[in-house]
């Protein structure tokens, strides 16, 4: 072949291509089999999220956020519940607490398994989503019976949680977390040691830290790194001071450590959970699950029926909603992904002024033609399956 | 506690790169530097190569709206120091036709947010490699997070049978968007309730 008979090779892959995770359109520029360029286009799922916040009430808006990362919904409630909580100054009772501690656990394993298993898909593997599935099939059943939904949830809301939990669903939680482990090393006698698998991903996608940093990764993406940051540790919120439980950290940064790490995660998420349903059924067995401040916090319907107070902050709660001290937060919690940040601006009216939704998915997205530059075609799916991406998020 | 290590920072800062720091608020435990155009990129890299900052994490920019204002605009940016355990907010105010100098240098991560807020309110960054739209649809008219642009937007989009591909038309509602005042006082308001203008003819 002469020369001039080379040339670069355009693709496009997805917006309908199973490996890509939902609606990403990647353009690449291949040479041979080489990457030379990603550029993956985005918001085909974008829904104005921060614009429609900002023509609802702050508790009209809460439902938006399970709409984000859809397979964590909980986590991220609680995100723009604490931006709020720290707006208005309330604190949570500590059995809110352990109930939101409980299900942002919940969330982490929920996240964590579909990745794994996805990830093994997009390499090749078809076992273990079917046993990743079934154990979030458990762990939705304890959504809904929680709040009545499986996925869209709306329970952590600013001032603690909805509902009370029964001790019943806190029990047979406690049981799923003894059951759990022995599941979790199915999947991993399956894959750790995989010849395949890790033919795949060890070496595939290194990201060095400082590269990690200045990128805007946060999460398991700076921890497979090693960095030792995770803001349960670092930047504690709720009660995850008072818990024990140990963060995993990378060598080498490549997809291989960030998997061994979503796993060692999930057994660590485990732990909490486990020390949470103990307090709920030992020290926190009741008292109140969210602040009893009536202006902010609607009333149960029990009381109600007795105290004329009651309906009326009732009636202005689900009408005019409460009103947010002018001021600027930004709250983050460590979500399955990572850095999930919530910016509100409120201007002292019953609406927020602004709310940017930081989800870590995008900006370890935008990274792709950093971290795929100089790889295989193959490893792409790779790489987009360890960065853990979530299209709810990334395009809000 | 928290404070205080941020009220020693914002000191530090004021005193080290007195030039570059318009102002510095300390509200809930968060500090604002404000700044302003030119001196922003020497602000931003101080703050990252200052062994005592060490703001090597790139969190977020976004832009803010207050179309009250001569320079409307707010560009908002987010960093974090692993090291410090600490987070800063740096805060740009620009008018529709200044451009903000881009981060893109200093941060790589600034690629896609700086492209997101170009999107969303039309702030321009110079410097930058590529501003091109993102969250919106490709041939989009308009930057959606304007508060002077309306929520339901100008065009919908639906499936024409006969033309056999998709098509956009203005955007026609159904029903009236309704938003409520939540704001006025029983009475003596220094606008008028509507309404409030039939009593008077």
């Amino acid at each position: 072949m002469t020369e001039h008979n080379v040339r670069n090779f355009n693709i496009n892959f997805g917006p309908q291509h199973p490996a890509a995770h939902g609606v990403l359109r990647l353009v690449l520029e291949l040479d041979g089999e080489i990457v030379e360029r990603v550029d993956p286009h985005i918001g085909l799922l974008h829904r104005g999220t921060e614009k429609l916040i900002e023509t609802k009430t702050y508790l009209q808006a809460l439902p938006y956020f399970d709409r984000l990362d859809y397979v964590a919904p909980m986590n991220q409630e609680h995100a723009y519940s604490l931006a709020v909580e720290k707006l208005l100054d309330i604190q949570i009772p500590i059995r809110g607490q352990l109930i939101r501690v409980l299900y942002s656990e919940i969330g982490r394993i929920l996240s964590h398994l579909l990745n794994v298993t996805t990830q093994a898909m997009d390499v090749g593997a078809l076992t273990p989503p079917l046993w990743g599935f079934e154990e979030r099939e458990k762990l939705m059943v304890f959504y809904e019976r929680a709040c009545g939904a499986r996925m869209h949830a709306a329970y952590v809301r600013p001032g603690g949680v909805h509902q009370d939990l029964p001790h019943e669903l806190v029990e047979d939680i406690g049981k799923w977390c003894d059951e759990f482990p022995s599941k979790l090393d199915d999947i991993d006698d399956l894959l750790t040691g995989n010849r395949i698998f890790k033919q795949r991903n060890v070496d595939i996608g290194v990201v060095k830290l400082e590269d990690a940093w200045a990128w805007g990764f946060s999460g398991v993406m700076v921890r497979g790194s090693g960095a030792a940051w995770d803001l349960r540790r670092s930047q504690p919120y709720e009660c995850y001071s008072d818990l024990e439980f140990d963060i995993p950290i990378g060598k080498n940064g490549d997809c291989y450590d960030r998997y061994l790490i979503r796993m060692i995660e999930m057994r660590e998420a485990c732990k909490i959970m486990k020390q949470c349903v103990n307090r709920l059924l030992s020290d926190a067995k009741t008292g109140p699950f969210s602040s009893t401040d009536g202006k902010v916090v609607p009333p149960k319907r029990g009381e109600m029926k007795r105290s004329m107070e009651a309906l009326i902050h009732h009636f202005k709660l689900y009408t005019e909603g409460y009103h947010v001290p002018a001021g600027e937060v930004y709250a983050a919690v460590e979500a399955p992904k990572g850095e999930f940040g919530v910016f509100l601006v409120a201007d002292g009216t019953n609406k927020p002024y602004r709310c940017k939704i930081r989800a870590p998915g995008y900006a370890h997205l935008q990274a792709m033609d950093f971290i795929c530059r100089g790889h295989q075609l193959a490893d792409v799916s790779a790489v987009l399956g360890s960065l853990d991406i979530v299209f709810g998020e990334v395009d809000r | 506690m928290m404070s205080e290590a941020l009220i020693e920072l914002s000191t530090y800062i004021r005193e080290a790169r007195p030039a570059l720091v318009d102002d510095a608020v300390l509200a809930y435990d968060e500090l604002t530097l404000t700044t302003s155009g030119e001196s922003l990129l020497p602000l931003l890299t101080f703050l990252r190569d200052d062994v005592q900052c060490g703001f090597i994490s790139f969190i977020d920019i976004c832009g803010v709206d207050y179309p009250a204002r001569a320079k409307r605009f707010d560009v908002v940016y987010h960093l974090l120091s692993p090291r410090q355990n600490m987070r800063i907010r740096v805060k740009v105010a620009t008018a529709e036709d200044e451009p903000v100098p881009s981060a893109f240098g200093i941060y790589p991560g600034a690629d896609w947010f700086e492209r997101e807020a170009w999107d969303m309110y039309g702030i321009l960054f110079t410097g930058h490699p590529d501003l091109r739209r993102i969250l919106t649809d490709y041939g989009f008219e308009g930057h959606p997070l304007r508060k002077d642009f309306p929520t339901t937007g100008f065009v919908e989009v639906r499936y024409d049978d006969n033309a056999k591909r998709v098509v956009y038309e203005p955007v026609e509602l159904r029903q009236e968007f309704r938003n409520f005042d939540f704001l006025s006082p029983w009475e003596g308001t220094d606008y008028v309730l509507p309404g409030d203008e039939k009593a008077k003819a």
